[in-house]
């Protein structure tokens, strides 16, 4: 396999935001994930950024790479224009580099009740609720949801108001609503339908583009419209 | 310094992490709970958990029939060479099934049959099936179905991205730790009446392994620089199925489910080693197995290494989508090989570490207040070879009962704590030193050197003689890491500064697994030596533990006996 060379232009933060360039020269296999911890390890260590599992599962590094919201692990140089432009993930705020804080992603996830409730408890000696592979297939894709937070930076509406839930918080309501075993769907619902809640969504799927594990939050978010509407029209009777 | 108190602290928020704060808050709603953790919990690595957790599942439940604790149990113990003890074994197989419950009851998406129970596939050196599974992702969906629920409970309180520097202790018990907070920069202590150490292992000390980025024996050099022993460190699992340029991990499920092993004549090569398990064998003679395969020349090779093919593809594309879609999915990405249509590349990789801090069965450590769990942790069930599947059953298992005890323990420990100021200003002052430090030995040139140490002298076949020349190199290393300087300075997020204490971390478990390999002279499990092949009962029926001592910074080896309570060692056939 043939070396090639290109340019990686890194949109730093330390006191100030710029441009840094580095040049390398790389393997076809390697990802933007590997280029960066060639940088690091043998240019620049304080080159900053987050990462961990390198298999597209833990979610960590997440980043805006030639204007796509991406996780670097998966992204690979070779299919890239070049000079690649990595830039730290949008609508959060940069602590350092490309690591932004997602706290408040993480907060509207805690808003949607994600747990289950029962209102009549098995005990374990019990055993399991049943579902069958068709039930579990309902909430088989917003379950795939990692918590990269990808989607929060593609969405417009986060962008321009903080206070909309966003996309996987939404999912993440879906996924336990869509499930049979669960038995607080109307709390839940109740909590993604106010005024910060799933109505804002102007279903533009940018979020949906975005993630890399095909949750679909858009679509999750247009359901629980539905079963919002559908919630307001039994309550009106 | 800041000073944050709480009654608990948990150190790590994977699965073992999270089980425990779930248990200690539904214990008692008034404890104040923290987790300390160096990533989001849900970037932990039990994330990366593919092909399931293992437990007997009453027959009403289970589809599986005829199966009983006694038999998972005796797996266990065959598969740990005879080394587990013997009573963590049988609370654990007991334990298990009830776990493996309450995550379905907490909404884990457990894979189900057609009447809608709870489906089980086969595992290796499993004699029935009795692992349940979430697909092929069944750590991702336990991990985050345990965030999501610790979200319900308005005492526990999260310190994600906080690095722990320093456990403290005064003569008695645990007081505390010190840690930085990565993205304000500062560092503060905590003050708790117990702590948990639940962190994972430290697969990282090699540089071809299916361990994420964040593995570095972190929890272990914590305990052990507070005077806590290691235990069984010599034995590091090789899963026998890693994709040969990452070191990404390819579940046992895959041949659980059916797939085969095949060497370059497209030979099911387990036939001549193990032809009563074939492919569901345990790891270590799997992963022994594809060694000599390669050895004798009947290996592919490629541009990352010698490896042998698993081949899924008649299983057809219907069963992968639907039991192995991760599998199919990292195949793809990073070996650019769709396993529907073609063989995966596979060779053996570091991958799990039966050692860690020693701990009895309610998760205590010799130092009062002082629990681990999990991979950190050695109870020991696993013994000199951990059965697939046997793992996340643990970080449940004893991440409860860690939970559990902790709670109590916190609860009747009412005496007041003081922490040494002195040792607070002088662990600021060395950490301000060390950011500040222009030493002249670079972080990555080290740990490089160090992974390739540990791939050359530590591996899955062993002799004294390179043992020894591996230790002394991790001797030197761990000298020249006191000569590291730093390129970054500012104490905002440093990830440099992160690598370099993970790497003196690192350094400290790699010595102990050379040491511990050394003075093992048998082969036993995962610990091959070719200068001793075989078993030896007489010699080595016993756990290696390894502490600090007194004085000076040299490790010390004791021994312990291995707790026999119904099954005599016997010769480990299949």
């Amino acid at each position: 396999m043939a070396a090639a060379g290109t340019q990686i232009l890194v949109k730093r933060y330390l006191s100030q935001s710029f441009y840094q360039t580095y040049e390398i020269r790389f393997q076809e296999d390697i990802t933007v994930l590997d280029a960066l911890n060639c940088i690091k390890a043998e240019q620049d260590p304080t080159l900053t950024y987050r990462w961990s599992c390198r298999m597209g599962i833990c979610g960590s590094c997440a980043a805006v790479v030639n204007g796509k919201p991406v996780l670097m692990c998966q992204t690979y140089l070779g299919n890239l224009k070049q000079p690649v432009k990595i830039e730290p993930l949008r609508n959060f705020p940069v602590i350092k580099d490309l690591v932004v804080e997602i706290d408040d992603a993480f907060e509207k996830m805690r808003s949607v009740n994600p747990y289950m409730e029962h209102m009549k408890k098995k005990a374990l000696e019990e055993g399991e609720y049943e579902q069958t592979p068709a039930q579990l297939e309902k909430l088989k894709q917003t379950s795939q949801c990692i918590k990269c937070m990808l989607c929060y930076s593609a969405c417009p509406v986060y962008g321009f108001d903080k206070n909309f839930i966003g996309p996987a918080a939404g999912a993440l309501a879906y996924r336990y609503n869509a499930d049979n075993r669960d038995e607080s769907k109307k709390e839940r619902l109740d909590t993604v339908i106010g005024e910060k809640g799933v109505w804002n969504c102007s279903f533009v799927g940018e979020c949906s583009n975005a993630c890399p594990k095909r949750v679909d939050p858009a679509l999750a978010l247009q359901r629980l419209k539905l079963m919002g509407s559908l919630r307001l029209v039994t309550s009106l009777q | 310094m800041e000073i944050i108190e709480s009654d608990i602290l948990i150190v790590g928020g994977g699965g073992a992490g999270l089980r425990a704060a779930i248990a200690a808050a539904e214990k008692n709603p008034k404890l104040k709970i923290a987790i300390v953790s160096k990533v989001y919990p849900v970037r932990s690595h039990t994330v990366s958990a593919e092909g399931g957790i293992a437990g007997v599942l009453p027959n009403e439940t289970s589809a599986n029939d005829g199966d009983s604790l006694e038999q998972h149990a005796f797996d266990t113990i065959r598969g740990s060479d005879f080394l587990a003890d013997q009573d963590a074994v049988e609370f654990f197989v007991k334990e298990a099934p009830r776990e493996i419950i309450q995550m379905e009851h907490w909404g884990c998406p457990w894979s189900r049959e057609e009447n809608g129970k709870v489906a089980v596939r086969a595992f290796g050196g499993m004699s029935v099936k009795r692992t349940v599974f979430a697909a092929d992702k069944t750590g991702f969906y336990m991990l985050h179905t345990l965030f999501e629920r610790t979200l319900k409970y308005a005492n526990i309180r999260r310190f994600d991205e906080w690095f722990v520097l320093k456990l403290l202790r005064d003569d008695a018990r645990v007081t505390g730790l010190i840690a930085m907070d990565l993205r304000r920069g500062i560092i503060a202590a905590f003050k708790a009446k117990a702590v948990l150490l639940a962190t994972g292992g430290a697969g990282k000390i090699y540089s071809f392994t299916t361990n994420a980025n964040i593995k570095t024996g972190d929890g272990m050099a914590l305990a052990y620089e507070i005077g806590v022993p290691l235990k069984d460190m010599e034995f590091v699992q090789f899963h026998p199925t890693g994709l040969p340029r990452t070191g990404i991990l390819i579940t046992e499920g895959a041949r659980g489910e059916g797939g085969y092993l095949l060497n370059k004549n497209g030979e099911r090569f387990m036939k001549n080693y193990l032809p009563t398990k074939m492919e569901l064998g345990p790891r270590d003679i799997i992963s022994r197995a594809i060694m000599s395969e390669i050895k004798a020349g009947r290996g592919f090779e490629g541009p990352h290494g010698a490896y042998v093919h698993l081949d899924i593809r008649h299983l057809g594309e219907k069963l992968i989508d639907e039991k192995l879609p991760l599998v199919r999915e990292v195949a793809k990405d990073f070996e650019g090989v769709d396993p529907v249509h073609e063989p995966i590349p596979v060779r053996p990789v570091a991958h799990y570490f039966m050692g860690g801090v020693a701990t009895n069965l309610r998760a205590e450590t010799s130092l009062s207040g002082l629990f681990a769990a999990g991979e950190t942790a050695c109870v020991t069930i696993n013994g000199a070879n951990r059965l697939g599947s046997n793992s996340l059953a643990e970080c449940l298992v004893f991440g409860r009962v860690a939970g559990e005890m902790v709670a109590e323990y916190a609860e009747n420990n009412s005496v007041a704590i003081n922490l040494s100021k002195d040792e607070i200003a002088q662990e600021e002052a060395r950490i301000k030193k060390f950011l500040s430090h222009e030493g002249s030995e670079r972080v990555a040139v080290l740990r490089e050197s160090m992974q390739k140490t540990m791939e050359e002298h530590a591996g899955i076949e062993r002799e004294k003689s390179s043992i020894q020349a591996g230790l002394e190199k991790i001797i030197e290393l761990r000298k020249r890491a006191e000569n590291i300087g730093l390129v970054d300075h500012s104490p905002i997020f440093n990830t440099e500064f992160v690598s370099a204490l993970e790497l003196k971390n690192m350094l400290l478990v790699a010595e102990a697994v050379l040491r511990s390999a050394l003075n093992r002279e048998e082969s036993r499990g995962s610990h091959m030596r070719s200068d001793f092949p075989n078993r030896d009962d007489e010699r080595f029926l016993k756990h290696l533990t390894l502490r600090q001592a007194q004085g000076d910074t040299s490790m010390v080896t004791t021994e312990h006996p291995v707790t026999i309570t119904k099954w005599q060692p016997q010769e480990r056939k299949y």
